[in-house]
């Protein structure tokens, strides 16, 4: 599939801001997190900047963004309308929630319910977003469990680095809070690293032959593609990434989406406040960058199977 | 849930629909255009019409694209810079036409053969030919020398008729279908429809050729056959049909010239033509009393082998005879053709007991009573129900006049020719064979200011026809009609410009081109002929001293030009498709068609026919003007299209004639003829009665009334030649007989391929180059949605062919060390070009191939010159030479048929070597950028065709 | 309406015969002719003359070979949508503007409400959505619902305009809802084939396979049996004196 740079950046921003919004308003809702003006502003104020651009960045993509709000409408079916009526949705409980711990400093009693509600939401919002591309069984690598997995532990991965650093600017992040981060962390490279494993291991079970109906005289070469040069089938759909040049990236994403951050946090378990607060900054550009990449990779790998039609003979 | 949207199910979609006839190819389907808003919306087949019945190809269904193609000529053209520069201005037509009259005007006051005029794919040479004529110069031709001249003259020196558009199968009948040779073109729309047909009755096909596309690839069994060895194929079938006596005898002896008697004189100037009476009557040896009787009378017993005694004592043996020696002769036995052919020795004798059971086991009865030449009725048409198609890769070797004449003696001893289930007749065919009609062009007939007295073009039935001088040398520029190419009834328009530049056998004045892109991609040796174009004398003048071109679109031959008049588009003229020229027959009657203007040009340009009319009037050729000297046909090409008479009562239009519209082939000119005509639908066919159907040649009532309708000077029967008497005439005369012999370095090359039975021999540069570093062969043909070079300034069907690869069988890639997408050089004795390679299955393993004519020179045709058709499209014409190897003693004759001159394409042989990875990914040898021609229009970026008649309209939000 | 319409009895869709498609590009550059300037007009054109040519189509056709271990075969295949019963193209559609007829099975894209975010074509494993960039929306076969219904044209034009081009009648249109139907008795007398059914999308068309190719002498036999020569003949076997087979044939003419 073709990396759209869009889609990419939609997906992490958002995940990342949904992961972050997610745990403020858990861990203010369970009153894990003092109801602090300033954490509250610049929390909120970023899981929501990085929840508007990711929105944002994935109506650059549209044909027509102007008529974006239609895609309210078909959330009986639609998963991609279920994640913009849930995107937007979040914003209503989470929006509350923040004004309340902003304006009022308190995140206590109904607002509490109201926090937990929120955090319901936006993981509900990454897993919908997790379900656009493992409902679409035309991509074998993207339709399983592995993908919504994925999208919610990396996202909490992220909202935690985030939480983490946001806290230690104002003296809060706790060992409780680094720990989480470093399972966290743990949890989304095994993830990732267990997607890979099985889409490795998945048996490449269509064949070119079975796509033409011919496979019971014998298999099957394409030798004329329809037209001389690629078409938008074959830019968004047969995407190739060298596997050599897969594996150099598959390596950078463990490194700067997992070792490094978990590494920085260890570092800030154990280093005094500013440098803890430096390494947990690093810890969310690391796993930031770290991301992109893996989401990159997340597009690049997955083979779509009108490639069946184009010459692939196996998908 | 929102509501299921509303959509306009009944849009109107024209406002006008007009019948025409397409010309994105030269099927000549009838379309259905439909205008809305004064544009064309869209193009459809016209469902009563008798070629298409209402389908349409790729490129018909993309006829908008060619009309509003940005590659179209805008206005006349005069070249100011240097030829091939690009360098011109426009020039109203006032001073075009000037020009032109004037060139041409001086040069028939003085020597009209310095005029050598040749047309490309142009379906009006009824007028072009015959303006020719009354200019009085023999030096005219369309394409058909390296087309399609093999296939046509074999046909017509056999049986008088000929495969392509021609003739056809009788695809209701038939139950077994050999198609032969590459190139899927001709006539393509009846074949594709009449393929279906055939699959879906199970009707074995058969496809002999050495790639497997189209027509092949639904073949129930392909021959993966080697090039140019179809012959030997075709022989060993005929031998094993004859050992098993699997022939039709009684219809040879009914249809053919099988049981005429041979004089067996060797040494002797009349040995090997047929023994005559008194009265010039062939003779046979009637078994019944034993005595030599008139051949051509009925009931005698006519034997077909033997050796007979001649009043003269000497001895004469029948036709026939001659040609069992020949075939039943081991050199043709399919053990060993097998190694030669590539085809299993064992599958040719399956393939000829196919034959043998779908013609003798499977008959076809019609029961339709009819008369033969001699009168006797008889109560039903019996036929053999095999059928055969020849294509282009039968005609472009130098052996293809036998390769195809064979195929045609195959069908003679089948007894499948025009009967149910066989290969049957499109009228005007049959025609007597050969057709009476000689070329004209003889010393007495080329007169300064005079018309030639006959058509340049006509089938030479001796060495007395030929068009030589004294010594032997040729009087055509092309050299068509000398002992090079006796029998060249389409001329050699591959060999005009190099001989041209060559002065030899002279040189010429003015070389008028028509829709003819002899600068690319319909000349052998590009390289060659652009020098040719381009070569100036010591004096510092072009060789070529004036050039003309008229072509619609900005074609590569455009650059080479001195004065380019602009042609329309084909929905913007009148055209007439013509009895006179090819017509669009079918075995159950005659019928022609007309062009109408659908559209108005948006450019100063003019129908090429207005255009030879008018030219035809300022230079007061015979035909063109009245008495008066004033301008015969003011209403141009429509005005000659309804009143022209070729011979009284007959003009280009069959239909409709006679003053009140009632008369059919002919009668007197009616004023109203194009109404009738586009009234229905554009084309006129005539529904011959069951009983005329089939065996035309020998059918008396078919016979009487081609007669009558004017297609045919007598209702003679038509007898198919066997044994080829003119051949043999020719033969004689390299043999030292008659008045008019050949030169004495012709003399082997006659004797050798003038024989008058058909055989095979090796292709010229096989043979030339055997022994050599060039293993492999190298065809090219047509992909089904593109014709020649049209197609690429064609925004769609560019899309479906923006390059071409080469084709190389999976296994032979291998041994070479080649894989999918390697560039390589394909080298020829003439030179290298490059080319990207994908590996496929189905080709013969000794062959390589590509698609023709996708390969363009950079800035032609409209195109971006980094468009993929400049950069990775190649042609194969680069490295075919239009010469053979050198002989001894230097002599290089051209690369054509020994008989027809037809260009022997086909005949290539190549190595391939994988390019240096190093080398750019892209074509080679690239020639110059042409510039853009004054005028031609910005390249959109975006093309939103239709946007405009969307119905239903707006963008909602 | 992305929402599927209850399953209806009536299922227009394509037949398309592999054994006599021969490749000739006839029906899609018919579709492009007669859509681009259709429902969801223009089917735009990019680059059109120039180096990276490139438009919509709504109907593509490859060829394949195929390896049958017998000579293999070359096999053209047009490719367009498919019309499935149960298609995700149509679900996924966030907007409603991809949908399902009710009355017939059509799927089609409104082009007014498409906000062109291509899911669709992702969720459609034929192949058979191809984005517009220029316009903005995603554009697919409609198997000519503007032709199939249309009054003002002669009813015998009243098929898809690929169907309608197609020399070699290896197209057929009609309903395979209905099994007495022309294309469903075609379908199954020559055992149709859906594309990829595992996938679970229904395909309402049907591909007829090539038939088996036909290699093998049948009742014609190997070969045939050279004639012996008549007794007494003068010539014995050499190549020369076999016509004597024919010297006391006696013909008519």
């Amino acid at each position: 599939m073709h990396p759209a740079y869009s889609i990419i950046i939609f997906t992490t921003a958002s995940g990342a801001g949904y992961g972050l919004l997610a745990l403020l308003c858990l861990f203010g809702a369970l009153g894990l997190l003092p109801a602090e003006r300033w954490l509250g502003l610049l929390g909120f104020g970023i899981a929501f900047a990085l929840i508007t651009a990711g929105l944002l960045a994935s109506s650059w993509h549209l044909g027509h963004p102007e008529r974006a709000w239609r895609a309210f409408s078909q959330w009986r079916s639609s998963w991609l309308s279920r994640e913009g009526v849930m995107a937007v949705a979040t914003y209503v409980p989470s929006g509350l929630f923040a004004a309340a711990w902003v304006f009022v400093e308190t995140t206590e009693g109904i607002w509490a319910l109201l926090g937990l509600v929120s955090a319901v939401v936006a993981l509900a919002t990454v897993c919908c977003t997790a379900m656009i591309y493992a409902s679409l069984k035309t991509v074998r690598q993207w339709h399983s469990a592995w993908v919504p997995a994925g999208y919610l532990a990396l996202a909490l991965m992220s909202g935690a680095l985030w939480l983490s650093f946001l806290a230690s600017l104002f003296g809060l992040a706790g060992a409780g809070l680094l720990v989480l981060s470093l399972l966290a962390i743990a949890l989304g490279a095994a993830i990732k690293l267990g997607t890979w494993r099985h889409n490795a291991a998945a048996a490449k079970d269509l064949t070119s032959a079975q796509a033409t109906g011919l496979a019971k005289f014998g298999s099957v070469r394409q030798v004329e593609a329809p037209h001389s040069q690629a078409n938008y089938l074959m830019r968004e759909m047969g995407h190739r990434v060298a596997r050599k040049h897969a594996r150099k990236l598959r390596r950078l994403a463990v490194t700067t989406a997992f070792a490094l951050p978990f590494a920085l946090v260890l570092l800030a378990l154990i280093a005094p406040a500013w440098l803890a607060g430096l390494a947990l900054f690093l810890a969310v550009a690391s796993s930031s960058v770290g991301l992109l990449v893996e989401r990159w990779l997340f597009f690049a790998e997955a083979q779509h199977v009108v490639t069946l039609y184009y010459g692939a003979e196996v998908a | 849930m929102s509501q299921q949207p509303e959509i306009e199910l009944s849009p109107r979609i024209a406002d006008e629909v007009k019948a025409t006839t397409c010309y994105m190819c030269a099927c000549r389907c009838g379309i259905k255009v439909h205008l809305k808003d004064g544009r064309v919306r869209y193009i459809e087949g016209n469902r009563d019409h008798p070629v298409n019945g209402g389908v349409l190809c790729a490129k018909g269904s993309a006829g908008i694209m060619q009309h509003y193609s940005p590659a179209r000529l805008r206005k006349p053209l005069l070249r100011v810079g240097e030829r091939g520069s690009g360098d011109f201005k426009e020039i109203e037509w006032e001073e075009a036409l000037g020009l032109a009259s004037d060139w041409l005007g001086e040069i028939r006051a003085r020597d009209p053969r310095k005029l050598a005029f040749f047309t490309g794919r142009d379906q009006s040479q009824a007028l072009t030919g015959w303006w020719a004529s009354q200019f009085g110069t023999p030096n005219y031709a369309a394409h058909g020398g390296f087309c399609s001249v093999n296939m046509a003259a074999a046909g017509l020196y056999t049986v008088g008729g000929s495969f392509w558009e021609f003739g056809e199968a009788d695809w209701e009948h038939t139950r077994y279908f050999l198609l032969f040779g590459v190139a899927e073109d001709h006539d393509s729309n009846p074949i594709k429809i009449a393929l279906g047909k055939l699959k879906k009755r199970g009707v074995k096909i058969v496809s002999v050729n050495p790639v497997r596309t189209g027509y092949s690839s639904i073949a129930d069994e392909w021959v993966a056959i080697r090039p140019g060895t179809d012959g030997l194929f075709v022989a060993a079938l005929i031998r094993e049909l004859l050992l098993a006596d699997k022939i039709d005898l009684e219809s040879l002896v009914r249809s053919s010239n099988a049981h005429w008697l041979v004089i067996q004189a060797p040494g002797e100037a009349d040995d090997g033509l047929f023994a005559r009476d008194a009265e010039g009557k062939p003779l046979a040896w009637d078994r019944n009393t034993e005595a030599l009787v008139d051949a051509g009378s009925i009931e005698i017993a006519p034997a077909v082998v033997g050796r007979f005694a001649l009043p003269d004592g000497r001895a004469a043996v029948p036709a026939f005879q001659l040609l069992a020696e020949r075939f039943l002769d081991d050199r043709y036995a399919p053990e060993t053709v097998a190694a030669e052919t590539g085809v299993p020795a064992a599958t040719i004798k399956r393939i000829a007991a196919e034959l043998a059971h779908a013609a003798f086991e499977q008959e076809v009865r019609l029961d339709v009573p009819w008369t033969d030449w001699a009168g006797r009725r008889h109560e039903a048409m019996i036929g053999r129900p095999v059928a055969m198609h020849g294509m282009r890769g039968i005609s472009a070797h130098s052996n293809g006049f036998h390769t195809c004449r064979m195929i045609h003696v195959l069908q003679m001893l089948l007894g499948a020719i025009d009967c149910p289930g066989g290969f049957r007749y499109k009228p005007p065919f049959p025609k007597p064979v050969p057709p009476p009609l000689k070329p004209a062009g003889r010393a007495d007939q080329v007169v300064p200011d005079q018309p030639m007295g006959g058509p340049p073009l006509g089938f030479p039935t001796g060495p007395e026809d030929l068009l030589v001088d004294p010594d032997g040398s040729a009087r055509r520029i092309d050299k068509a009609y000398s002992w090079e190419a006796p029998l060249a009834a389409h001329g050699l328009m591959h060999m005009v410009i190099a001989n041209a530049a060559k002065g030899d056998p002279y040189p010429v004045d003015l070389l008028f081109l028509y829709m003819a892109n002899m600068a690319w991609n319909s000349s052998m040796n590009v390289p060659g002929v652009i020098e040719a174009l381009t070569a100036k004398d010591e004096a510092g003048n072009y060789r070529i001293p004036k050039l003309i071109y008229a072509d619609a679109y900005a074609s590569e031959t455009v650059a080479y030009a001195d004065l380019v008049l602009p042609d329309t588009t084909y929905l913007e003229r009148w055209d007439c498709i013509s009895l006179l020229d090819r017509p669009i027959c079918s075995a159950e009657g005659p019928a022609d068609s007309i062009r109408q203007p659908v559209t108005a040009p948006d450019r100063d340009v003019r129908p090429f026919q207005d255009v030879m009319i008018e030219l035809g009037a300022r230079l007061g050729l015979p035909g063109f003007v009245t008495e008066t000297g004033a301008p015969r046909y003011p209403g141009g090409y429509p005005d000659y299209i309804v009143n022209h008479e070729r011979a009284p009562g007959i003009g280009p239009l069959a239909g409709w004639r006679g003053e009140d519209g009632r008369a059919e082939g002919r009668g007197a000119v009616n004023p109203d003829q194009l109404e009738r005509y586009i009234e229905n639908g554009c084309f006129w066919r005539y529904e011959l009665a069951p009983s005329l159907h089939y065996f035309k040649h020998i059918n008396r009532d078919y016979l009487e009334w081609a007669r009558d309708f004017g297609l045919l000077g007598s209702a003679e029967p038509i007898v198919h030649q066997l044994y080829s008497e003119p051949l043999q005439r020719f033969r004689l005369a390299a043999r030292g007989h008659g008045e008019r012999q050949p030169p004495e370095e012709h003399r082997a090359r006659v004797e050798a391929y003038f024989d008058p039975l058909p055989l095979w021999y090796a292709p010229f540069e096989e043979a030339a180059l055997v022994g050599g570093d060039l293993p492999m062969h190298a065809v090219t043909q047509r992909p089904m949605a593109m014709y020649h070079s049209w197609g690429s300034q064609n925004a769609w069907l560019r899309q479906i062919h923006a390059d071409n690869r080469l084709n190389v069988h999976r296994e032979t890639a291998a041994r070479l060390g080649i894989a999918e997408d390697d560039w390589v050089w394909v080298i020829s004795h003439q030179g290298r070009v490059k080319g990207q390679v994908r590996l496929v299955e189905g080709v013969n393993p000794d062959t390589v191939w590509t698609w023709n004519a996708i390969g363009k020179r950079a800035g032609a045709w409209g195109l971006d010159p980094k468009a993929p058709e400049a950069t990775r499209g190649f042609l194969l014409n680069h490295v075919i030479s239009e010469l053979l190897p050198e002989r001894a003693g230097g002599f290089r004759y051209s690369n054509s048929d020994p008989v027809t001159g037809q260009a022997a394409w086909y005949d290539l042989r190549v190595r391939i070597e994988k390019a240096d990875p190093q080398e750019a990914a892209e074509t080679a040898p690239r020639f110059e950028t042409l510039r853009p021609l004054p005028g031609a229009p910005a390249r959109p970026d975006v093309l939103r065709f239709g946007k405009e008649f969307r119905s239903g309209g707006g963008q909602g939000a | 309406m992305t929402s599927l319409p209850p399953p209806t009895d009536k299922k227009l869709g394509l037949v398309i015969d592999l054994d006599i498609c021969v490749g000739c590009h006839a029906c899609a550059v018919s579709c492009k002719e007669w859509n681009t300037s259709g429902a969801s007009a223009p089917l735009t054109d990019l680059d059109p003359y120039g180096a990276n040519n490139d438009g919509v189509w709504l109907n593509r056709i490859h060829s394949y070979e195929v390896d049958d271990g017998a000579g293999g075969m070359t096999v053209n295949f047009p490719r367009s949508c498919l019309h499935c019963e149960t298609p995700d193209c149509v679900t996924v559609c966030p907007t409603g503007a991809s949908y399902k007829r009710a009355e017939d099975g059509i799927v089609l894209v409104n082009p007014d409400t498409c906000i062109g975010c291509k899911l669709c074509s992702w969720a459609c494993p034929y192949g058979a959505r191809e984005f517009d960039e220029d316009d903005g929306v995603m554009k697919k076969c409609t198997l000519c619902v503007d032709r199939v219904y249309n009054e003002t044209l002669d009813p015998a034009d009243r098929q898809p305009a690929c169907v309608r081009a197609c020399p070699t009648g290896a197209r057929a249109f009609g309903d395979l809802g209905d099994p007495e139907s022309a294309v469903s008795k075609l379908v199954a007398e020559r055992e149709g084939e859906a594309l990829l059914p595992q996938l679970g999308y229904k395909p309402v068309n049907r591909y007829l396979p090539p038939r088996p190719r036909r290699r093998d002498a049948g009742e014609a036999g190997a070969a045939l049996t050279p004639q012996p020569l008549p007794s007494g003949a003068a010539g014995g076997d050499a190549a020369g004196d076999r016509f004597f087979r024919w010297v006391d044939r006696v013909l008519s003419r």
